[in-house]
């Protein structure tokens, strides 16, 4: 579902990604890791088409990244860490507009977001506002808006980031049916190491813009004699956190 | 097709839900119609139909050219991110809400019109639809280039770069009163603007000479405008925002 080779990006001076392989095949949920500043953002917005990497190869949903972005952008959805709805604006009306942008007509679009919004289990707010709702169901509408054109492959990025435990399983489960009923991939981000471990099939961890470990989670934890994943990510990537400890 | 209805479907919507901004986008062109109109009037200078293009014109830069500031929270919040991800082309992107700014201004500019011909205005009905026309191509090129300044320029700097960029260019367009009445200088330095060439096109179209040469270079000069501003508008957003 991904195919990326020898990713990299600059800004200026900064080499902010330097030369990642990512591979995703269909119907996997993989999480990406890495601390702050790491490269993960970037990475993510290369393969979404909202940045031309510096150089490498990538085929993404079947698309070159390259050569037919639109192509990418059809078979994909993305989901921004700050959401994607204007504040004051009814929701139901911003839902209809995106999926009219992705080619279905004023009636298809009314109809797949009642039935998407009824289906993450936001019934009837239309009409109302993204301030008036709390973040466990702003984070879950903002999922049906990436999921408004049925893509392949879904994008999340920190998808979870400032909701309460119970909010954030119950998002883990709409994932995992998604995956479940409709084959969706899912490619995320996160910062928080038990979502990795109860959530994702297969880890891929970044640090300064370096893929520096990769596996399931059990693979990781046994290949590092780590109990938990917190401890592989510290030795991966925690170096100056531990030397910070020990002075 | 579908997308672009869409969006200017959208943005209307949105603009006519807040009545008070289509209002006041145009207050400025319509003061000086209330307020200076009959000055100018009596003044010997000339009727309703030399000021009232150039209001026209007052009007075709600065109400699209506030445009640009609405699409700066549509950043901030993630919209204009979420519509970059979906395969509409960012020509279209750009053009659903130019043509809701072009479709908004022309609907002040015949407000402006109506109340100009309250005042005494006379002009032949196919100048004044032809001025319309002229002023519509200005506003696309105008709402573009806004839309490129708001996406560029620091946020607290867009009204005050915005608003130091149109008051020279009104004033050298020769709006509120004829560049005939220039000194050379001046009238060179106006010739370098592209509104003048439109406010001289609009005067020629309400006084009925439809086939002179200020209308040929009105029209080129605003369609040249219009394309300039599109073409950098659709770079701005083809760029990736790093």
């Amino acid at each position: 579902m991904i195919h990326a080779r020898g990713l990299t990006k600059t800004f200026g001076p900064t080499e902010a990604v330097r030369g990642i392989d990512v591979d995703v095949s269909a119907g996997e949920i993989v999480g990406f890791l890495g601390p702050n500043g790491a490269g993960k953002t970037t990475t993510l917005r290369m393969l979404t088409t909202l940045l031309r990497p510096t150089s490498g190869t990538a085929t993404v949903a079947g698309a070159d990244l390259f050569a037919d972005p639109a192509g990418v952008r059809r078979r994909i959805g993305y989901v921004a860490q700050g959401g994607a709805f204007a504040p004051f604006s009814p929701v139901g009306e911003e839902l209809v507009l995106q999926a009219r942008l992705y080619g279905l007509n004023r009636e298809e679009a009314r109809e797949r977001v009642t039935a998407l919004l009824a289906e993450l289990d936001l019934p009837g707010v239309e009409e109302r506002t993204t301030v008036t709702l709390s973040g466990g169901q702003k984070r879950r509408l903002d999922i049906a808006m990436g999921l408004l054109h049925g893509p392949e492959l879904l994008f999340l990025d920190e998808p979870t980031t400032g909701l309460d435990p119970q909010s954030r399983a119950n998002l883990w489960d709409h994932v995992r049916r998604l995956r479940e009923r409709d084959g969706l991939t899912v490619f995320l981000t996160t910062h928080y190491l038990e979502e990795a471990d109860a959530l994702c099939d297969r880890l891929l961890i970044i640090d300064h813009g370096r893929i520096v470990a990769e596996g399931t989670p059990g693979e990781l934890k046994s290949e590092h004699g780590a109990r938990t994943l917190d401890d592989v990510f510290l030795a991966v990537t925690g170096r100056e956190l531990r030397e910070g400890a020990a002075a | 097709m579908t997308a672009l209805a869409a969006l200017t479907g959208h943005y209307l919507r949105a603009s006519f839900g807040n009545k008070f901004s289509l209002v006041f986008s145009a207050l400025q062109p319509f003061l000086y119609l209330v307020l200076f109109g009959p000055l100018f009037e009596r003044s010997g200078v000339g009727s309703w139909g030399v000021l009232v293009p150039g209001l026209l014109v007052q009007l075709g830069l600065t109400s699209p050219g506030m445009a640009g500031f609405g699409i700066v929270f549509d950043q901030r919040f993630g919209v204009l991110e979420r519509m970059r991800v979906t395969p509409v082309s960012r020509v279209t992107l750009l053009l659903g809400r130019v043509l809701r700014d072009s479709a908004v201004m022309l609907i002040q500019a015949v407000a402006i019109i109506v109340a100009a011909w309250a005042l005494g205005l006379r002009a032949p009905l196919a100048g004044v639809l032809g001025a319309l026309l002229l002023i519509t191509v200005l506003s696309v090129g105008m709402a573009s280039l806004s839309y490129v300044a708001a996406l560029t320029i620091r946020q607290e700097l867009f009204a005050p770069v915005m608003s130091s960029v149109v008051i020279p260019l009104m004033l050298l367009s020769g709006a509120l009163l004829p560049m005939s009445l220039a000194p050379a200088w001046l009238d060179a330095v106006s010739r370098l603007t592209p509104f003048r060439y439109a406010v001289e096109g609009m005067r020629a179209l309400f006084a009925g000479s439809y086939a002179s040469a200020a209308v040929l270079w009105g029209v080129v000069v605003s369609l040249a405008f219009a394309v300039v501003g599109v073409t950098l508008g659709t770079r701005r957003f083809q760029r990736e925002n790093a």
